[in-house]
C-alpha cells in the first residue's frame, strides 16, 4: 500500500480539476474543429436552415396543387391583379409571368441551384487541389504547364465556354455542372499548390522518401491529410460562388433549359417583370437565395473559424 | 530604479484563464545587470512585456511596476510612449521578424531620436552611424540605406540593440537576444552587450532560458518556474549551491565541458498547467524531492527560495 | 525592372497565342454557327455566305488568315451577325463605356472598401467593425444580379432619382447605378481583406517593435502598417479588376448601357463568333496588362520583391 506522493497526486480530485482543459486542448486537430464548430451557434443554425433548405427542395413538391410546368390559363391576363400569392387557388407564391405556379417553380429551382452548389463546387475543388498537389509536389515543368493552364484559363471570359459547351451537348442540368466544374477546377488549384510545396520540405515526407515510400503514396497518405483542412475551408467558399455562378449565367439567359428552371432564372424572370407590380416574382426566389447564400455565409465562417483560430 | 512589486498577469483566452506571472517582485538597480530565467511559459517575457506595456489586449495586470517612482500600470498611453525608448530600451528576442521590412534601417534608427528628441535628419543619421559603430556594424554609412533583408542574423540583432541605444536609455531589456542566432554570434552578441553596458553604464535585464548565457553577464539572477519566482540568488553562489530543486534540474540539464563523463540529466514531466492561480509549489509534480505538502502548500519566497523542504534535505 | 517588365510582356505574346488558337478552335468545332437559323438557308445561299466571310477554307488557313490580320493590320475582322459593322467597330463602341463605368466602379472600391477596411480593424469589434462585416454580409448576398433589379426599384421605381437604364453619352447620372452594382461586393472584399491585413500586421513583431520606441500610433500606422498592410490588397486588386471587367456584362445588359458586355451576350446568343473572340483577346490582354501593372507596383513597395527581380 505504498502510494508514491506523486501517484497520490495524479488520482486526486485537484488534479483532474486542473488537468481537465488541458486534455481538452490536446485533443486531436478534428475533434477539436468539431467543438469550435459546435459553439459557434450562427454556424450551427445557418446548418439547421440550411437543412431546412434541402428538405424544402426535396419534399416541397409534396405541397404543390400544381406542376412547374403546368400553366393555369384562368391567370392569364389577370396576373397582375389576381397572380400573387393566395391560399385558395394553391399558387402559395403567386403564379409567374407565364401562369405557372411560382411555388413548384421555387422548389424546382432550389433543388437545381443546390445541386449545382454541392456537386460541381466540391468536384471543382477536388480536381483542382489534386492538380495543385502534383503541381506543387512535382515542381519543375509540369507546375509551370499547369501555371501556365491556369494563366490563359482565367484570361478567357468563362461565359465562352457555357455557350460553346451547350453549343455541343445541350442545356440539361447535368451538363450545366459539368460545364460549372470545367470552368472552376482553378478552384483550390493555387492554394493547395502553396501548402504541398511548403509541406514536402517537412521532415515527415523526408521520414517516409526514406521509408521508401513511392510519391502516390506521399501525396494522398502523408499530404493530403494536412492540406484537408484547407480544401474544406475552400469548399464552403466556392459553394455559394457556384451557385452563384449558375445563378448569373441563367440570369443572363445561357442557364438551364425552360421549363427546367434555377433560382438564377427565377431571379432574372422577377426583375425582369417588376415594373409590372409583379414584385412577388422577385421576391421569393429572392428570399430563397439570401437564406441559402446567408446559411453557406456563416457555415463557411464557422468553418473557417474552427479549422483555423489563429486567424482571428 | 526599477522595481516590480507583487506582480500577476492573466491572460483571457478560449479555454479560460491562463496564470502566466504570479506574484512576483524583484528590483533593478543604476548599472546592475539581473536575468530572469525560465523555460518557455515560465512568464518572463510576460514581464518584460508589462514594463514596457505592451502586453496583448487580452492581457489582466495587478501590481505594480515603479520606474524612478512612477507607476508604469497606471501610467496614461503618452507618459508610457515617453519612457518607451528615451528611458527603457527592449530588445526582442527574433530579429528577424522585429524589424519593419519595408524600411529602411536608416528611418527605423533615425525615427526614435527625431521623435524623442527632436533631432534633424541630419543629427539623427550622425547619431545612428554612431551607434551602429557602437555595435561594430561594419561599412555603417554604406548600409543605411539597405533594407532588413539584405543583412545576415547576426547584423540584425545588432541593428535591434542599436535601436535600443539610440536615446541612451537607463534600462534596457533583453528578452532573449541570442536565441535565435548561431552560437559563435551568440557570443558575440553577448560580448557586445557587455560592453554596451560597460561604455554606456546601461541597467540590463535579462531574459533567457540559458543558464550558460547568464553566466559571467549578470550578478544576479532570478529563477522562475510557472510564472513564480523559485529562487534569487547572486550569480555564482546559484551556480555553486543551488537552493532549489528547480535550478538544480536546470544546472544538471547544462552540459558541462570539464566533466564529460557526467552525464546530462533532463526533468522529466512537462511544463504545468495554468488555467488556474497555483494552489501549491508549481514544480511539486516534476520534482524528485517532494513531500506530500508540495502538492497542496504554496511556498513562499524566503531567503531567497521558494521551497519547503530544507536546503540538507535536497538531493 | 525594366529587364522583368521586358521580359513579361515576351511571355505575354505566346501566352495570346495559344489563347486565340484555343479559343477558335473551340469555337469553330461547336456544331452549329452564326447562320444556322430555325429555318436553314438553301445551300447555294448558305455557300455564297460561308464564302463571303472566308469560312469555306480549312479551319487552320482561317486561323492563320485571322492572326495574320490582327498582326499586320489591327483588324478583327468582320461581325458575322452585325451587318457592314466590323469587330473593331463593335469595340470601338462599346468599350469606351464598360471603360468609363468601370473606371468610376474601381474607384467607389478603392477610395471606400480601403479607408473602411483600415477604420474597422483599429476599431477591432466596434461599430465600424460590426458595420463593415455587415456589409461584407450584405454584398455576398446581394451580388450585381440581386443588387441591380433593387437598385432600380429604390432610385428609379420608387423614387425617381436616377434613370433606370441606358448610357445618354456618359452623364453622371447613368454612370451612378452601373458603377455602384458592380462594384459594391467588391468594395466589401477589399474592406474584408484590408481589415484582415492591418489586423495581422497590426500584431507583428515589427510593429510591436514601433510601439516599444514610443511613437504616437498616428505614425505607427501611417509609416510602419499602411504599406504592408495594403499589400495583399493589392494582390487582390489585379484580379478584381479582371473580374469587374468581365462582370460587366451582366451590368451592361441589366442597364442596356451599350458597353461590351452587351455585345458579348449577343455574340454568344447569334454565335457571333468573331465578335466574341474579339471581346475574349481584349478581356484577356486587359487581364495580362492589370497582371502586370499590379505586380509592378507591388515590386515598387515590396523592397524584398524589388531584389529578387533585380
Amino acid at each position: 500500500m505504498i502510494l508514491s506522493a506523486a501517484r497520490r497526486r495524479l488520482q486526486s480530485r485537484a488534479f483532474a480539476e486542473e488537468r481537465a482543459p488541458e486534455m481538452i486542448a490536446s485533443r486531436s486537430f478534428w475533434a477539436d474543429a468539431g467543438r469550435r464548430f459546435l459553439n459557434n451557434r450562427m454556424a450551427v443554425f445557418s446548418v439547421g436552415m440550411l437543412s431546412l433548405l434541402i428538405l424544402f427542395s426535396i419534399f416541397g413538391n409534396l405541397f404543390a396543387r400544381w406542376s412547374y410546368e403546368e400553366i393555369d390559363w384562368n391567370m392569364l391576363g389577370r396576373i397582375k391583379e389576381d397572380g400573387g400569392p393566395s391560399l385558395e387557388n394553391g399558387h402559395w407564391f403567386g403564379v409567374d409571368e407565364l401562369g405557372r405556379d411560382l411555388y413548384a417553380r421555387v422548389v424546382q429551382g432550389t433543388r437545381t441551384s443546390l445541386l449545382v452548389g454541392f456537386i460541381a463546387g466540391p468536384v471543382s475543388v477536388l480536381l483542382g487541389a489534386t492538380l495543385g498537389a502534383l503541381a506543387g509536389y512535382y515542381g519543375g515543368r509540369l507546375d509551370r504547364t499547369v501555371l501556365a493552364a491556369y494563366t490563359i484559363w482565367l484570361a478567357i471570359p468563362y461565359i465562352i465556354f457555357f455557350v460553346v459547351w451547350q453549343a455541343f451537348f445541350g442545356r440539361s442540368m447535368s451538363q450545366m455542372i459539368l460545364v460549372i466544374i470545367l470552368v472552376n477546377w482553378t478552384a483550390g488549384l493555387l492554394i493547395v499548390r502553396g501548402q504541398v510545396m511548403m509541406l514536402k520540405n517537412r521532415e515527415f515526407v523526408d521520414a517516409a522518401r526514406m521509408l521508401g515510400m513511392s510519391d502516390f503514396k506521399i501525396i494522398f497518405r502523408h499530404l493530403a491529410p494536412n492540406v484537408l483542412w484547407v480544401v474544406v475551408i475552400y469548399t464552403s467558399i466556392v459553394i455559394p460562388e457556384v451557385i452563384m455562378m449558375e445563378s448569373l449565367v441563367s440570369f443572363l439567359g445561357v442557364g438551364i433549359q425552360e421549363p427546367n428552371t434555377s433560382i438564377g432564372a427565377l431571379l432574372s424572370q422577377g426583375a425582369s417583370t417588376m415594373t409590372f407590380g409583379t414584385l412577388w416574382q422577385l421576391g421569393f426566389p429572392a428570399a430563397i437565395f439570401v437564406i441559402a447564400q446567408v446559411s453557406l455565409f456563416y457555415i463557411g465562417d464557422g468553418l473557417r473559424d474552427a479549422l483555423d483560430p489563429k486567424d482571428r | 530604479m526599477l522595481s516590480v512589486r507583487n506582480l500577476h498577469i492573466r491572460f483571457r483566452t478560449g479555454d479560460g484563464m491562463v496564470h502566466a506571472v504570479n506574484d512576483v517582485s524583484f528590483d533593478v538597480g543604476a548599472s546592475q545587470h539581473i536575468a530572469l530565467v525560465g523555460e518557455s511559459g515560465s512568464g518572463k517575457s510576460q514581464i518584460a512585456l508589462a514594463i514596457m506595456g505592451l502586453l496583448a489586449k487580452n492581457a489582466e495586470v495587478d501590481g505594480e511596476i515603479l520606474w524612478n517612482g512612477q507607476d508604469l500600470l497606471a501610467a496614461s498611453q503618452r507618459d508610457m510612449n515617453r519612457v518607451r525608448a528615451r528611458e527603457i530600451g527592449i530588445i526582442f528576442q527574433d530579429p528577424m521578424s522585429s524589424l519593419n521590412p519595408y524600411m529602411t534601417i536608416e528611418r527605423q534608427l533615425t525615427e526614435i531620436v527625431e521623435h524623442h528628441q527632436g533631432m534633424s535628419r541630419r543629427d539623427a543619421r550622425a547619431r545612428a552611424l554612431e551607434v551602429m559603430d557602437a555595435v561594430r556594424i561594419p561599412d555603417a554609412k554604406a548600409r543605411l540605406r539597405a533594407y532588413p533583408h539584405e543583412f545576415s542574423g547576426g547584423m540584425r540583432q545588432r541593428i535591434v540593440i542599436a535601436m535600443a541605444l539610440m536615446c541612451r536609455p537607463e534600462l534596457i531589456l533583453a528578452d532573449e537576444p541570442t536565441t535565435a542566432l548561431d552560437v559563435t554570434v551568440q557570443a558575440q552578441i553577448m560580448q557586445l552587450l557587455a560592453d554596451v553596458q560597460q561604455d554606456f553604464g546601461t541597467s540590463v535585464v535579462l531574459i533567457t532560458h540559458d543558464l550558460g548565457v547568464v553566466a559571467g553577464f549578470c550578478e544576479e539572477v532570478l529563477v522562475l518556474y510557472g510564472g513564480r519566482i523559485m529562487e534569487e540568488a547572486v550569480t555564482t553562489k546559484l551556480f555553486d549551491k543551488p537552493a532549489h530543486p528547480y535550478t538544480r534540474g536546470l544546472l544538471r540539464a547544462v552540459p558541462n565541458i570539464e566533466d564529460p563523463s557526467d552525464a546530462l540529466t533532463a526533468i522529466p514531466g512537462s511544463p504545468p498547467s495554468q488555467h488556474r492561480f497555483p494552489q501549491a509549489c508549481p514544480f511539486a509534480p516534476r520534482c524528485v524531492d517532494a513531500v506530500d505538502t508540495c502538492h497542496d502548500t504554496l511556498p513562499a519566497l524566503q531567503k531567497g527560495r521558494a521551497c519547503l523542504r530544507p536546503v540538507e534535505e535536497l538531493t | 525592372m525594366l529587364n522583368y517588365t521586358l521580359r513579361r510582356l515576351l511571355m505575354v505574346l505566346p501566352t495570346l497565342l495559344i489563347l486565340v488558337i484555343f479559343a477558335f478552335y473551340l469555337m469553330r468545332l461547336a456544331p452549329g454557327g452564326p447562320f444556322t437559323s430555325e429555318r436553314p438557308l438553301p445551300p447555294a445561299v448558305m455557300a455564297n455566305v460561308l464564302e463571303r466571310y472566308g469560312m469555306d477554307e480549312p479551319l487552320h488557313v482561317q486561323l492563320w488568315t485571322y492572326v495574320r490580320n490582327i498582326v499586320c493590320c489591327f483588324d478583327f475582322g468582320p461581325s458575322f451577325s452585325q451587318k457592314d459593322r466590323t469587330v473593331n467597330d463593335v469595340i470601338a463602341q462599346g468599350f469606351p463605356v464598360t471603360l468609363t463605368y468601370g473606371f468610376w466602379s474601381a474607384v467607389f472600391v478603392l477610395v471606400l472598401g480601403i479607408p473602411l477596411g483600415i477604420i474597422a480593424a483599429l476599431r477591432h469589434n466596434g461599430f465600424w467593425d460590426y458595420t463593415m462585416t455587415g456589409l461584407a454580409i450584405f454584398s455576398q448576398i446581394f451580388p450585381n444580379f440581386v443588387l441591380a433589379p433593387l437598385l432600380v426599384l429604390l432610385f428609379t421605381l420608387s423614387w425617381g432619382l436616377l434613370p433606370g437604364g441606358g448610357w445618354n453619352g456618359g452623364q453622371w447620372q447613368y454612370v451612378v447605378m452601373p458603377a455602384i452594382a458592380l462594384g459594391t461586393s467588391y468594395m466589401a472584399s477589399v474592406a474584408r481583406l484590408t481589415r484582415g491585413s492591418m489586423l495581422e500586421v497590426l500584431n507583428s513583431p515589427y510593429i510591436r517593435t514601433a510601439r516599444a520606441k514610443g511613437l504616437p500610433e498616428r505614425t505607427i500606422i501611417l509609416r510602419h502598417a499602411l504599406k504592408p498592410a495594403l499589400l495583399p490588397t493589392l494582390t487582390y486588386m489585379g484580379p478584381v479588376f479582371v473580374y469587374m471587367i468581365t462582370g460587366s456584362v451582366f451590368v451592361d445588359v441589366f442597364f442596356s448601357t451599350g458597353g461590351i458586355g452587351q455585345d458579348f451576350i449577343n455574340g454568344a446568343y447569334s454565335r457571333d463568333y468573331s465578335v466574341l473572340l474579339g471581346l475574349a483577346i481584349l478581356y484577356a490582354v486587359l487581364t495580362f496588362a492589370l497582371t502586370l501593372m499590379v505586380d509592378l507596383l507591388y515590386a515598387w513597395i515590396d523592397p524584398k520583391v524589388r531584389a529578387g527581380l533585380a
